[in-house]
């Protein structure tokens, strides 16, 4: 069974909420970066998001912008997270899924790319600029490599189109709370619970929510809804200013629903 | 030879919509609202109408006689898309974006810009329409295209800094990509070439149609017969693509599409995306990228802010491997020469960016009949390269004199 399910499966026989953290590979550099990652593991991560940096993310906001530029001066690229996957998977069991652009993974050979993800213990693609329409040619490769490719709904996905996205899909759906890019945000939505409602009509996948959460506080008000919480700039502030281990615990309490 | 983008914005394998999904429905909204707009007579009526009275279409087709007595080969004609109201041939892009906007509902208009005449262009539509506008900006574009930012500042827009990354055109698109993901329900995004996401690359190149279209009509007016070859300079690829798509079926046409070659190809340091580049994925479509192994995209240069730019829309990726267009490269040196000479020979100071094609045509013009005819597309005037080209000619007597 795929990790990424068999997590999901889990927390739901559990009756817990799942905490979906997102720091980027090689920032500041490979070591520091694994080092990193292995802190929020060990924090109680249920699906780790590991950033392949890209020169261009459109889809992202200052901090994780530079975490990414801070990455690709250290000269991290694909093999190396592939290769930093295999060493965490020497000690962890947590659901890994890699998460960028399009370009990196397209140059590096979806094919190859699938089969080289699967041996280092990948569970899945979460590709920002790869929408739904124009998944096929990627998503051949990850369905017959038993990986899950995880579709993105955005607040603007009307009812319709959010259907026909999750009909074809596997392992969770990612709920973007907010029109804009990645990053921290003091206030969070207000309609959340309506709209995951209306996508557990459409779907029985796993829903984790994200975009703007950075405090235990905010995790424990999305996760009164969503299945899982997405926890990304905030993680990898830091993951570089300091206090990694200390938001995890925060994050962690605010999932199980013990902020308040 | 199917010239139409599929359902998903793909020309063969170039193009798509590599976006995120926050994106997605308004793409497909100005889909739709971009193919019912152009079946509309009204619609069509005032953009020809614009296009005539504001721009001041059609743009003549000069024949550049000392410009061919210098080369001694082909008859040299050009479009003279530098006389258009702003200075260059973005406005009719932006003249038609604008309109479809207003269809749409949208007050706001917001822009990338390199060398600021597509800015210049949408700030000028946005006065003209009454709509806000928001212009996204290098850095380093800001400085060397200083004389545009002030006037896209007199129109009315706001032109915010980008200084991220090489601080240039590629990075104000990435960052207008992203201002719009937070403003897609107020905001209309004004692309200013044959780039980006279906269905801009479409769009834009219909829109731009208009310098083919004109140039056909005008050289059988004036010759009587279609041109031999017809040259445009590429980067994203906006004016070529106007001037080469009512040519494409037209096999006896050669059409030349020339990059930029900045310091020399060997030099890495040029914006030559099909010369130079490998297929990849940049700003919402597969199409020829300058990248490095790991698909990390590489930072173009060019004299010209306007070519500055390491992708190229998906219809040219896809027109140079039907071998229909033979894309080839200008250094900077060599558009700078041809800025003088031209400006000398015929009295029309080109932008750096037709330069550029202006210096192709004189190559291709020696080795021609003198009764071949050769149409260069002039796409911009090079008043907002004074700077630039001064700065330049001082540095270079400076270290002469010394």
């Amino acid at each position: 069974m795929n990790r990424i399910d068999a997590r999901f499966a889990e927390l739901k026989a559990a009756g817990k909420k799942g905490l979906v953290a997102y720091l980027t590979a090689g920032d500041p550099d490979l070591q520091t970066s694994e080092e990193n990652v292995r802190i929020a593991l060990q924090g109680g991560v249920d699906v780790l998001e590991l950033g392949v940096p890209f020169s261009d993310p459109t889809a992202d906001g200052p901090t994780i912008q530079e975490a990414a530029q801070r990455a690709l001066a250290a000269g991290t690229n694909l093999n190396d997270v592939l290769a930093m996957v295999k060493n965490l998977r020497k000690d962890f069991d947590t659901p890994i899924v890699l998460f960028g652009y399009a370009n990196p993974f397209f140059r590096y050979g979806y094919e190859t790319l699938c089969r080289d993800a699967v041996e280092a213990g990948v569970d899945g693609f979460l590709v920002v600029d790869i929408p739904y329409e124009i998944c096929g040619e990627l998503k051949m490769h990850t369905d017959a490599a038993g990986l899950r490719l995880i579709p993105l709904i955005a607040p603007t996905t009307a009812a319709e189109r959010a259907d026909r996205i999750l009909s074809e899909a596997q392992g969770f759906a990612y709920y973007i709370m907010v029109k804009g890019v990645t990053g921290a945000r003091r206030e969070l939505v207000v309609d959340l619970g309506e709209r995951i409602a209306a996508l557990r009509g459409v779907t029985d996948l796993p829903i984790a929510a994200g975009f703007g959460v950075s405090s235990g506080e905010q995790a424990a008000e999305v996760a009164r809804t969503a299945d899982a919480v997405v926890v990304g700039s905030a993680l990898v502030r830091a993951a570089h200013e300091g206090g990694l281990a200390e938001l995890m615990v925060d994050l962690k309490r605010g999932v199980d629903g013990l902020s308040e | 030879m199917n010239q139409q983008a599929d359902a998903n914005g793909y020309f063969g394998k170039y193009g798509g919509r590599y976006i995120a999904e926050t994106l997605m429905p308004i793409l497909l909204e100005i889909e739709k609202d971009y193919v019912e707009a152009i079946k509309d007579p009204a619609f069509m009526e005032e953009f020809r109408y614009l296009l005539k009275d504001y721009v001041g279409r059609p743009s003549p087709l000069y024949r550049a006689d000392r410009l061919s007595e210098v080369c001694s080969g082909a008859r040299i004609y050009l479009k003279r898309e530098d006389l258009n109201h702003t200075g260059a041939h973005k406005v009719n892009n932006t003249i038609g974006q604008a309109l479809l906007a207003r269809r749409m509902g949208r007050k706001k208009l917001m822009a990338e810009t390199g060398a600021g005449q597509h800015g210049v262009a949408t700030a000028t539509a946005a006065a003209l329409f009454g709509m806000e506008c928001i212009v996204y900006m290098g850095e380093e574009d800001i400085v060397r295209q200083a004389p545009n930012v002030k006037r896209m500042e007199l129109l009315g827009a706001t032109v915010m800094p980008v200084g991220s990354g090489t601080k240039t055109l590629k990075d104000a698109m990435s960052e207008a990509l992203r201002a719009w993901v937070a403003e897609v329900d107020t905001t209309f995004y004004v692309i200013g070439s044959v780039a980006g996401p279906h269905p801009y690359p479409t769009m834009v190149r219909d829109f731009q149609a208009v310098i083919g279209d004109e140039t056909k009509k005008q050289i059988m007016e004036q010759e009587g017969r279609l041109p031999d070859m017809i040259v445009a300079c590429v980067g994203g690829g906006s004016n070529a693509a106007g001037i080469f798509y009512p040519f494409i079926e037209d096999e006896a046409v050669k059409l030349v599409g020339v990059e930029a070659a900045g310091f020399g190809m060997d030099t890495g340091k040029h914006a030559a995306s099909i010369c130079a580049g490998d297929v990849g994925i940049l700003h919402g479509s597969k199409t020829y990228v300058l990248q490095d192994g790991d698909g990390q995209v590489l930072n173009a240069h060019s004299v010209s802010a306007g070519l500055d730019y390491p992708g190229v829309g998906p219809q040219h990726s896809f027109w140079a491997d039907q071998n229909r267009v033979e894309y080839c490269s200008i250094t900077d040196d060599e558009a700078l020469a041809s800025f003088h000479e031209l400006t000398l020979l015929e009295g029309i100071i080109p932008a750096l960016e037709s330069a550029h094609a202006v210096a192709e045509a004189k190559k291709r013009a020696a080795g021609m009949n003198k009764s071949d005819l050769l149409v260069v597309n002039l796409s911009g005037r090079g008043d907002k390269d004074l700077d630039t080209v001064l700065a330049i000619d001082g540095a270079a007597s400076g270290k002469a004199a010394s």
